[in-house]
């Protein structure tokens, strides 16, 4: 059975001896891609498109929403799959573009702050959310 | 010809001269960047419901008005061509036949997303007329 670093390799063939952590990040987007298919638009047809769509989304709908831990789990693996892939995908983009090493730094450790700094934000949003203190 | 120094070469050095991949490489990286745009932005506007019913109701007001739907619009043909055509990506890379239908792949990745996109747009931008 052909290994992940083999399927990689088929398309990069080019003699770049990849390390480690770049084959398992090109798997990471095809993996959490796939599971993205399913969650964004499982996601968009609930919230924006059947139903109403957007236009019935406020404060107690969403307490609604996030009273079980279902959706509460559905909205932060959709965070967290969406934020990393699309940081990773981000990654891609500047190393295509950015060539000086002191820039491509820069923005690698830009990209990785604000990645941070954003899933934590809403993982502390779903995780603290409770509708009985907010309500006013 | 060794790389300047200070500075690293692209991954890989291909270049596209038009043609459909050309136009799917483009369209993906587009559609990602746009949605991953809007993903922070979505963050933000969901952490107002941590401060509050008021804040959040008042935020969540601007994008019902007139003004959003096209871009709200925009956002879902942005995701469904994304998805679908990350699809044929995944299909291109680990499926044996998937490079000798390449060309299939792609007309199926378009006709797909309209599919998708065509009748949500529809339902989507009639409360507006």
């Amino acid at each position: 059975m052909a290994t992940v670093q083999d399927v990689y390799e088929r398309h990069f063939p080019s003699g770049i001896s990849p390390s480690s952590w770049e084959v398992w990040s090109w798997f990471f987007m095809r993996i959490s891609g796939l599971l993205l298919v399913f969650l964004v638009l499982g996601h968009l047809a609930i919230m924006h498109v059947f139903g109403g769509g957007v236009e019935r989304v406020n404060f107690d709908f969403v307490a609604a929403r996030w009273h079980g831990i279902f959706w509460r789990s559905y909205d932060w693996l959709l965070l967290a799959l969406a934020l990393l892939h699309g940081s990773s995908g981000t990654r891609t983009v500047i190393h295509d573009y950015v060539h000086r090493d002191g820039w491509r730094v820069l923005a690698k450790a830009t990209l990785y702050v604000a990645t941070f700094v954003f899933l934590s934000v809403g993982t502390l949003v779903i995780v603290t959310f409770d509708p009985a203190t907010l309500a006013h | 010809m060794s790389p300047a120094a200070g500075k690293t070469e692209p991954y890989h050095k291909t270049r596209y001269k038009g043609g459909g991949g050309m136009w799917s490489w483009i369209l993906h990286r587009g559609t990602g960047l746009m949605v991953l745009g809007f993903l922070f932005l979505h963050i933000l506007d969901t952490s107002l419901i941590g401060f509050g019913k008021h804040h959040y109701d008042t935020f969540v007001n601007i994008y019902k008005t007139a003004w959003f739907r096209p871009l709200e619009v925009l956002l879902i043909g942005a995701v469904i061509y994304h998805s679908m055509n990350g699809l044929r990506v995944i299909l291109v890379d680990f499926w044996d036949r998937g490079v000798r239908y390449e060309r299939q792949l792609s007309v199926a990745v378009n006709v797909v997303s309209l599919v998708m996109f065509v009748p949500s747009a529809f339902i989507m931008l009639k409360p507006i007329f």
